[in-house]
């Protein structure tokens, strides 16, 4: 559901279904729901069942990626030698996306069942699930989620009698933006700074203290349980779009729209319908300048290029930007681009771990230059400066950080340069910024 | 969360009675000392506010690391304090998507109603610290306010003395 608004016509509620609904965050509440069938299901079949199964249904990460679930799982070894970790990634910290949270709080018991139904496929006794430490109300409800599905048989050395065992461990993040990134998750967990590691080694080969490891996003593997439990064929059929793309999603959206919040849809379902039928488009007066699709992580969307763009992963591809973590920014034509480009650049400046050269002098600059135009001291060649830089900064580096940097800024002075031009020529000026 | 210490005063172990059974509970959790100490961090910053360099040597002591390699954790995250602050630390999101919502607005309004002459700086009477923080994860509900603990939905500048009226 469109939380905190109520289900919509054009929504599907499958993670959303008991968002709001305080009754389904405790154990008991969560099984009268229907809740761990899935994983007394997935424990009754073997793990390359449950990874078949995963795989037939077309699961793709919910973390930005979009990589197939199933096959990220089958890359874990086979034979059991040293112990195997399943990490959940809730560090949601991309600008834009807000979706997690809303499963943390509400169904902390969908992702626990996930997060067991994962490890059970991939042979983990073991499942850290890193939560930001900005999210000091969702680690609490987890916490104690976690102690009653222990109680409850769900988690610990016997899960629900089969003889499996699964611990899962609440590890909270300290403020840091980079922590998302897999690798770097990894060591913040270690107890190291949150530096991402160079690949390979793959996660899968030598992961937390060099044994293999998955990660996987909160949405991803509450997804999960519910595809087992309904079966494949279910889930694959959720597709309005690319077959590649199937299932529903969770949509955040943010920005100048009547009703922000998460919304659940089926895959290849209309941009429009989401921005102007389910969040009511733009405040009266108001006309849409430009979308961020997928967390700020990516290219800027002009209102004509979000028409007949289709939310599924080739569908925002096609024009131009990424699915990402459907972290969706609206901007109306009150927006001031190059203003909210400069902050976006200045918030990649901040989180850059600083390890590559490349991003961490590349954001830093990028921000300046940005500034030094929006103070009224741009010059004409700073434009190509900034393209140069952009091009410097991506593709180059140990992590997709700096590249994340340059997309929307690349993308904001080709589809707007207009704005940039403005600065330039002293013909508007901001208060915001001065030199 | 108490008040913090000041920065010259002696250091009093953390690590006794309850915090240190919390501390012990810690390490069946994970398979290394090492990695206790984002957590033990944590259990520093509840009982005192901030981490100080005496604290530093302590967790260093208890997991068997080195100070130097503590503080180097402790520095790459934005959370731990390294000196005192406020008794209520105020983070207003003002990243873009906040940003295009009015939360400047909302982090001029704190800065305003608590006396804090700028962002990081603490209010003459000890009660509080205000800083601008990047992505709360709550971007849907423009602007979010974390007060110590407290996640605040929806703020606007006009709610913003009733908001600190709760905070002595
Ligand atoms: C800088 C950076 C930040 C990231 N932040 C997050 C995040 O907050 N949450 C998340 O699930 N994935 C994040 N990712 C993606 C993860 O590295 C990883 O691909 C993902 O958790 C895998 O899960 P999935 O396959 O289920 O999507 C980030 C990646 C990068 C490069
Ligand atoms: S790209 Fe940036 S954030 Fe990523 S590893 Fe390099 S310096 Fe760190
Ligand atoms: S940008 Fe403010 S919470 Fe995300």
């Amino acid at each position: 559901m469109g939380y905190p608004h109520p289900t919509h016509p054009k929504e599907q509620a499958v993670l959303s279904k008991h968002f709001g609904d305080a009754g389904a965050r405790t154990f008991d509440g969560w099984v009268k729901r229907g809740g761990y069938e899935g994983l007394k299901k997935a424990l009754g079949m073997t793990r390359e069942q449950v990874i078949e199964e995963v795989k037939a249904s077309g699961l793709r990460g919910r973390g930005g990626a979009g990589f197939p679930t199933g096959m990220k799982w089958s890359f874990m070894p086979k034979d059991v030698v040293k112990p195997h970790y399943l990490v959940c990634n809730a560090d949601e910290s991309e600008p834009g996306t807000f979706k997690d949270r809303e499963i943390l709080r509400w169904t902390p018991h969908q992702l626990i069942e996930g997060c067991a139904v994962g490890a059970y496929a991939i042979g983990a006794e073991r499942i850290y699930i890193y939560i930001r430490g900005e999210f000091t109300a969702e680690h609490k409800i987890l916490v104690k989620a976690v102690e009653e599905a222990y109680q409850g048989g769900a988690l610990g050395a016997n899960v629900f009698g089969s003889g499996k065992r699964i611990d899962l461990v609440v590890h909270r993040g300290a403020g840091a933006y980079i922590c998302g990134e897999e690798t770097a998750m990894m060591n913040s967990i270690e107890g190291r700074r949150g530096n991402p590691r160079i690949k390979p080694p793959f996660p899968a080969v030598a992961g937390l203290w060099a044994s293999p490891t998955t990660i996987n996003n909160v949405e991803t593997l509450s997804a999960s349980s519910h595809i087992i439990r309904e079966g494949a064929a279910w889930y694959k059929a959720l597709c309005r779009g690319n077959p590649k793309s199937t299932g529903t999603k969770l949509f955040s959206v943010c920005g100048h729209v009547q009703r922000p919040g998460n919304y659940e849809v089926v895959m290849g379902t209309p941009m429009t319908d989401l921005v102007f039928d389910m969040c009511g488009g733009m405040r009266p007066g108001r006309t849409l300048k430009a979308v961020i699709p997928g967390g700020s992580s990516v290219p800027i969307l002009t209102a004509k290029e979000i028409e007949g763009c289709l939310l599924d992963y080739e569908g925002v591809v096609e024009k131009g930007s990424m699915l990402g973590s459907g972290g969706m920014i609206v901007m109306d034509d009150s927006t001031d681009i190059v203003y909210q480009v400069m902050r976006l650049a200045r918030f990649y400046a901040h989180e850059s771990c600083a390890q590559c050269t490349q991003c961490r002098e590349g954001t830093a600059w990028t921000t300046r230059i940005l500034e030094r135009i929006l103070a009224g001291q741009g010059k004409k060649e700073d434009l190509n400066l900034l393209l140069d830089l952009a091009d410097n900064m991506t593709g180059k580096t140990i992590c997709v950080l700096s590249d994340s940097c340059a997309a929307p800024v690349v993308s904001a002075i080709k589809k707007f340069p207009e704005e940039f031009d403005a600065y330039i020529s002293r013909a508007r000026t901001s208060s915001l910024v001065t030199a | 969360m108490s008040a913090g210490h000041s920065a010259t005063e002696a250091h009093q172990p953390v690590f006794v009675g309850e915090v240190r059974q919390k501390l012990d509970a810690l390490f069946p959790k994970y398979p290394t000392r090492q990695a206790c100490l984002l957590p033990a961090l944590w259990l520093v910053q509840e009982a005192r506010g901030w981490i100080s360099e005496g604290a530093i040597h302590e967790v260093a002591e208890v997991l068997s690391l080195t100070p130097a390699y503590v503080k180097g954790v402790v520095t790459f995250y934005t959370m731990y304090h390294t000196h005192p602050v406020g008794r209520h630390f105020i983070q207003v999101c003002t990243t873009s998507p906040c940003n295009i919502c009015g939360a400047e607005d909302v982090a001029k309004a704190f800065l305003q109603h608590t006396g804090c002459g700028e962002l990081g700086a603490t209010s003459p009477d000890g009660r509080f610290t205000v800083i601008e923080v990047e992505c709360l994860g709550a971007c849907g509900f423009a602007t979010p306010v974390l007060i110590d603990d407290d996640f605040i939905e929806n703020v606007t500048p006009e709610r913003v003395p009733g908001i600190l009226q709760g905070y002595k």
